[in-house]
């Protein structure tokens, strides 16, 4: 790489591609903030019905994380997004992208969810029935604050999965950080430069990811069976 | 003076898939009263004790609270059972401690009392606490009410247990071998928990192995030999007059403290 | 919906060519895994070296893979290669290394939990019997190890072959290339897509349900 700061080196191009490279790296981190809350919060809901669901709905949602599970994401990104238009719902790539995603985290948070959940002994829910809380309570109070530090691990890594799957959207056209810098190199021809920036950018973005996850863990470490 | 029928047990019934447990049991527990649940291991007590906390669901025969049935309603001379809402608040006046204490470990001592005071009776956080403390101390265990379970002995663990479920003023406390799972060193602290509690007027349903603390503490002993009741009576009566083969060998494995 | 009249011809017309896609996928997931499992165990054994020189460029390795996104992997050794002067490789080698060079990073995190919980007994034997060094890694420890991690081996083995969608990025002929081939010369967005997503399911079941067979019988002679 030539540092110096003339028009055709890396500083130069940098600088001039700044705006373009930081929308990018904002798609980026929106798309997988947005994605990772409605997967949390969908697959809470989609967890408990896998471990406490009245039995055919419980089949409904283990088809559904298998499904999810078994079909790669790149494919649900185009599925939703050919599939979405064709039926005249005119969402925009983003949007599309960012569903196609939630649906595929939301699987792997509801199974992460139900595994937790049942790793609590049998006697916390017994215990908690016999002070009378309601099921809705139980969970609330006792079985989830439970589960929520065997879940931190995987869920900070189905957040890493989700950043990195952001750039499939570049496939159905969103400018996230991928594209934005292929959009750039484009433009300048430095192809290695802008790649090992790019990624130099998902390092950072993940290992941010991964110090937050960690700082949970310390944060909750006091939950000890 | 005859105390009124808090509990009663009419021919319940509860199988395991082929393996019928509970052969149709009867048992009163009046107000105020101990009552004791001795027998071999497999008899059928553990699951007479869920049943009545509707932990498991009996399959024949009543159960009856204040002369309520638990578990379901009586419609047009039909079962059905209770709503979520109605079990909860049943089981809300039944107390039960349990053999692994199944202290809430992301909770406090006092926390862990705190909190079916607050979310099921509605209590205020100021009066939940007043509440915790109160009883904490009555078990020993003021200084440590900020303890997590973790670093508290087991014998402590289960009397804060024991505090969680008495501060719900439950009508009856159902014991689980409460003292099974502790070192030999800390059996005598719980067992002096219970023994205050019944002398405080407390309603206890109680399965130990403990015979001394049966013979006692308890107004009334009942045995239970494969599913059925075999002998009830004071414990004056049982021990002093075992009726069957059963009862005696089963006695005599405790043959040193008589 | 309301409207939508499907027609499965295309798919019929076109299904020797999508069971082609679906092999080139699966093929490139099995040559990816295997070479991905030499590299993969070389790491794992760099890491657990007490050489720092060692243990820390495989460290390095590892987390960084980890953190990078396949697909901006694929793009960079595809388009980035040939700048350092390397033409020698067709698209389809190219995301062979990639997807090999990703699978090492993984597979060599398996290795080392694998590594990590044999007993220490096994080792300690083979050294009473008077084995070389070598020889308790290729007799005893490895044998050991790859029973152990057989099951996430497998795992990796699915994902991967779910991560072969990627090729598509760089014009490889896989599935999910050739599905928005046939999607944008036919229009049959439905009938495609719900092919292409019945495959992968398909194939990652039976795959799965292969492995644990095979899981089975290595479980048997334990
Ligand atoms: N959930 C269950 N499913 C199947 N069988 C069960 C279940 N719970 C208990 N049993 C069986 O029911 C029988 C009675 O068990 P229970 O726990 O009530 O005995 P117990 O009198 O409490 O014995 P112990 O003194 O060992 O605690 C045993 O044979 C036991 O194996
Ligand atoms: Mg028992």
């Amino acid at each position: 790489m030539d540092f110096s700061m003339t028009p055709g080196t890396f500083l130069f191009e940098a600088w001039q591609a700044r705006f373009s490279l930081l929308n990018g790296l904002s798609v980026t981190i929106g798309s997988s903030a947005i994605t990772i809350v409605l997967a949390t919060l969908l697959g809470i809901l989609v967890g408990i019905t896998l471990a406490y669901g009245w039995w055919p709905l419980r089949l409904l949602a283990r088809l559904y994380v298998d499904f999810m599970r078994g079909i790669p994401v790149l494919v649900l990104i185009l599925f939703t997004y050919y599939g979405l238009a064709l039926f005249g719902i005119n969402v925009p790539a983003f949007w599309a992208g960012v569903i196609a995603l939630s649906a595929f985290a939301t699987a792997h948070v509801a199974e992460n969810l139900r595994g937790a959940v049942q790793s609590v002994p049998a006697g916390q829910m017994e215990a908690a029935k016999s002070i009378g809380l309601r099921f809705d309570q139980r969970l609330r109070y006792v079985i989830i604050p439970q589960a929520f530090r065997r879940m931190l691990p995987p869920w900070v890594n189905t957040g890493l999965e989700v950043v990195k799957g952001t750039t499939l959207l570049s496939v159905i056209g969103v400018v996230e950080l991928l594209l934005a810098s292929q959009q750039v190199m484009a433009r300048n021809y430095l192809i290695i430069d802008f790649y090992l920036l790019a990624g130099a950018m998902y390092l950072a973005v993940n290992f941010a990811l991964a110090q937050l996850g960690g700082m949970l863990e310390r944060r909750f470490s006091y939950l000890r069976y | 003076m005859v105390e009124q029928v808090l509990l009663r047990a009419i021919g319940v019934r509860k199988s395991f898939g082929a393996l019928e447990v509970l052969k149709g049991i009867d048992l009163e527990v009046r107000q105020g009263q101990v009552v004791s649940l001795i027998g071999a291991s497999g008899s059928g007590k553990t699951t007479f004790l869920r049943c009545v906390n509707m932990l498991e669901e009996h399959d024949a025969g009543d159960i009856l609270l204040d002369g309520d049935p638990i578990g379901y309603r009586v419609e047009g001379g039909k079962r059905r059972r209770m709503s979520e809402t109605a079990v909860s608040a049943q089981r809300a006046r039944i107390g039960m401690v349990f053999q692994q204490f199944n202290l809430f470990p992301h909770l406090t001592a006092e926390e862990n009392v705190m909190l079916g005071l607050t979310k099921v009776l509605g209590k205020t956080k100021a009066e939940a606490r007043d509440i915790a403390g109160h009883w904490l101390g009555k078990v020993g265990l003021e200084a440590r009410r900020g303890h997590y379970p973790y670093q508290l002995s087991g014998g402590q663990q289960q009397r804060v247990a024991m505090a969680r479920a008495v501060a719900m003023e439950p009508r009856l406390l159902l014991f689980d071998e409460v003292t099974s799972a502790l070192d030999p060193e800390l059996v005598a602290e719980v067992l002096q928990v219970m023994k205050a509690l019944a002398e405080s007027g407390m309603t206890m349903l109680v399965v130990s192995h403990e015979m001394l603390f049966v013979r006692d503490v308890s107004h009334h002993v009942v045995f239970m030999d494969q599913g059925k009741v075999a002998q009830a009576g004071s414990p004056a009566e049982v021990f002093g007059n075992p009726e069957s083969e059963r009862l005696r060998s089963f006695l005599g494995r405790f043959h040193g403290f008589f | 919906m309301i409207n939508y009249h499907f027609d499965w011809s295309v798919i019929a017309r076109n299904m020797d060519r999508f069971l082609a896609a679906l092999g080139l996928g699966l093929g490139l997931a099995v040559i990816s895994l295997a070479i991905g499992c030499v590299l993969g165990l070389a790491v794992a054994y760099a890491r657990v070296s007490p050489r720092r020189w060692l243990s820390g460029p495989a460290w390095f390795y590892v987390e960084l893979i980890r953190c990078m996104p396949l697909l901006l992997l694929i793009f960079f050794i595809y388009f980035g290669l040939p700048e350092f002067g390397i033409y020698f490789m067709d698209k389809t080698q190219s995301f062979v290394l990639t997807l090999s060079l990703y699978a090492a990073a993984y597979m060599s995190e398996v290795f080392r939990a694998g590594l990590a919980s044999i007993p220490k007994q096994y080792v300690e034997a083979a050294k009473a019997i008077g084995m070389r060094p070598w020889q308790r890694q290729r007799y005893v420890v490895l044998p050991v190890m790859f029973r152990i991690t057989l099951p996430a081996i497998s795992n990796n083995l699915i994902s991967l072959f779910k991560d072969t969608s990627l090729a598509a990025a760089i014009a490889v002929p896989e599935l999910t290339f050739l599905a928005r081939q046939v999607n944008a010369n036919t229009f049959r967005v439905m009938e495609v897509w719900l092919t292409a997503s019945a495959m992968y399911l398909a194939t990652a079941y039976l795959l799965a349900t292969l492995l644990r067979l095979v899981e089975r019988r290595y479980a048997s002679i334990r």
